[in-house]
């Protein structure tokens, strides 16, 4: 093709978006909602699966020995614990290690549990991690059984159920998503629907005189692609600005180390190209589905 | 040189528009085609431009079958022959010279070849000072000029006119057959449907009748022979 042609064809997709003002305005609004609802999704998506993992990375199985245990009695409970095969690893945490962690994570406020340090009323603890963080509660349960072992405490089914929860939020705004894609689809097709109809004296005469099927197709799929990639603009740019000041503003704020947003840089630049490459793979469908039905080419 | 050979055509809604028509056309011929209405001109030339296909037969332009040319390869037939229709499709929006310089674009001519043909087919249909001008702007003989010079400027070796004055005053249409000989005197072989019984009986060439899908006649300086 030659730079004329392609001018040629760039020319008459613009004035078709033009001349046909309310189609493709709505055209591209469509996309615009729809991917801006995509992107909204895609982000907590993307970061609560990222909560999710740093959660089960921190899964883990306390068990407070019993205060009356001496250290023969800790050191039988353990090699016990070592027996599951599900175990992976065991740390002993002292009473007084214990109290060290209480104080840090209450930070200022903290200091007033110093009182305690003289009559520690905390338990030494084992701290148990498992092969795989679905075994957790297996092996807590097995542990309860075990002498000793005072009172055991593990996420009690907590990850279990933010993966469920997760898993259905999903499923919902994919099937919300896919509606929205195709909507996005069907009104660009009928944009293009009505250049092709406006067009099809030119169609006919393109015809006649000789046109390839490919040159008449293309400012229909030129035109289908500015309405994706246009629909793709406001998305990309209001999702970057909104996350970018969430970001901003949460960062400082947020002291626990598992709920950390993703950040800014690379992810809303992966993000943006995504929508980007959604709003242009929309228009170029849509704008193909027409030309195929009315073309006849 | 157009050959058909046995050539049938029935339309999807069960019409026979063609029913077993055999005929040659050499080169630099100038062929009209008669009959009443329904007959089967129309159908009888889409068949040379590749605008419908045969039933069944072939027909063979300059060694190519049309029942067999793939789709993919009909924009390319179409480079090598004009058309013109009654109705000039001239697009209202583009000036003269844009709707003649439309043929060479769509087939991708570089600018300046495009520019040098186009003022040469305007100045043959004597359209020169009108180039700037919109189809609204010209009577009817001027735009199917127009659509003539568009016909000719790829340099077809073959123009198809589907009844070209139908819708001319009997001046004009004059003019524009005037037009047609000149074109024909240039080697071009011209197939022309027409219910234009003055012209076919003034200038006399061969003229093949159709009547019911059929070739009923076939005379090398003929006349129109019905009296519509
Ligand atoms: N595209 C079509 N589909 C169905 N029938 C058609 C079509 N074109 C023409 N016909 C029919 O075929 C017959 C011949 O038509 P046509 O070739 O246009 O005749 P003419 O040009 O001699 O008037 C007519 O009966 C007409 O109604
Ligand atoms: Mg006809």
């Amino acid at each position: 093709m030659t730079i004329n042609t392609l001018k040629r064809h760039m020319r008459e997709s613009v004035k078709s978006l033009g001349r046909n003002g309310w189609m493709t305005f709505a055209s591209i609004s469509a996309v615009t909602v729809t991917l801006l609802l995509v992107g909204v999704f895609l982000v907590i998506m993307f970061n609560m699966n990222h909560f999710a993992k740093n959660i089960e990375d921190d899964v883990e199985i306390r068990v407070y020995i019993d205060l009356t245990a001496t250290e023969k009695d800790k050191q039988a409970l353990r090699a016990k614990i070592d027996a599951i095969p599900e175990v992976k690893e065991i740390q002993y945490s002292s009473k007084e290690n214990e109290l060290k962690n209480l104080i840090k994570s209450f930070g200022e406020e903290g200091s007033s549990f110093r009182l305690f340090e003289q009559d520690n009323p905390l338990s030494d603890v084992y701290v148990v991690k498992t092969v795989k963080p679905t075994d957790t509660m297996k092996v807590a349960k097995q542990i309860e059984t075990f002498k000793f072992a005072h009172k055991v405490k593990y996420g009690q089914g907590e990850v279990e159920k933010l993966f469920k929860t997760l898993k259905i939020a999903r499923n919902i705004g994919l099937g919300l998503i896919i509606g929205l894609l195709f909507t996005a689809m069907f009104l660009i097709s009928n944009t293009i629907k009505i250049t092709i109809f406006a067009r099809r004296r030119e169609i006919e005469i393109m015809r006649l005189v000789g046109a390839t099927n490919g040159f008449i197709r293309w400012p229909f799929f030129l035109e289908g692609l500015w309405l994706g990639v246009i629909g793709a603009v406001v998305p990309v740019v209001s999702l970057s600005f909104v996350y970018y000041n969430i970001y901003e503003f949460v960062k400082p704020r947020l002291a626990v180390p598992f709920m950390q947003l993703l950040p800014f840089n690379p992810f809303m630049w992966q993000i943006s190209a995504v929508l980007l490459l959604l709003g242009a793979c929309i228009g170029v469908w849509g704008s193909m589905m027409s030309v195929r039905k009315f073309l006849k080419v | 040189m157009i050959e058909m050979q046995d050539v049938y055509k029935t339309y999807s809604n069960g019409v026979v528009a063609l029913n077993g028509v055999s005929v040659r056309i050499k080169q630099g011929e100038f062929v009209y085609v008669v009959g009443p209405s329904g007959a089967g001109k129309s159908t009888f030339v889409k068949m040379m431009y590749r605008e419908e296909k045969p039933t069944s037969g072939s027909i063979m332009i300059n060694g190519v079958n049309l029942a067999k040319l793939k789709d993919s390869k009909v924009p390319l037939l179409r480079r090598h022959i004009g058309v013109v229709f009654q109705d000039f499709k001239l697009l209202p929006k583009l000036t003269v010279y844009e709707n003649v310089a439309f043929a060479l674009e769509v087939i991708e001519e570089s600018p300046k070849t495009i520019k040098k043909k186009v003022m040469e087919v305007l100045d043959l249909v004597g359209l020169k000072h009108k180039v700037r001008s919109y189809p609204n702007e010209l009577s009817g003989g001027e735009q199917q000029r127009v659509s003539i010079a568009r016909s000719i400027v790829n340099s077809p070796k073959i123009v198809i006119a589907d009844e070209p004055t139908g819708n001319l005053d009997p001046e004009t249409s004059w003019g524009i057959m005037e037009l047609f000989e000149q074109i024909n005197d240039r080697g071009t072989t011209i197939v022309m449907a027409t219910h234009n019984r003055e012209i076919v009986n003034t200038i006399k060439r061969r003229v093949i009748a159709i009547e019911n899908g059929k070739i009923v006649r076939d005379e090398a300086r003929g006349e129109y022979g019905y009296d519509d």
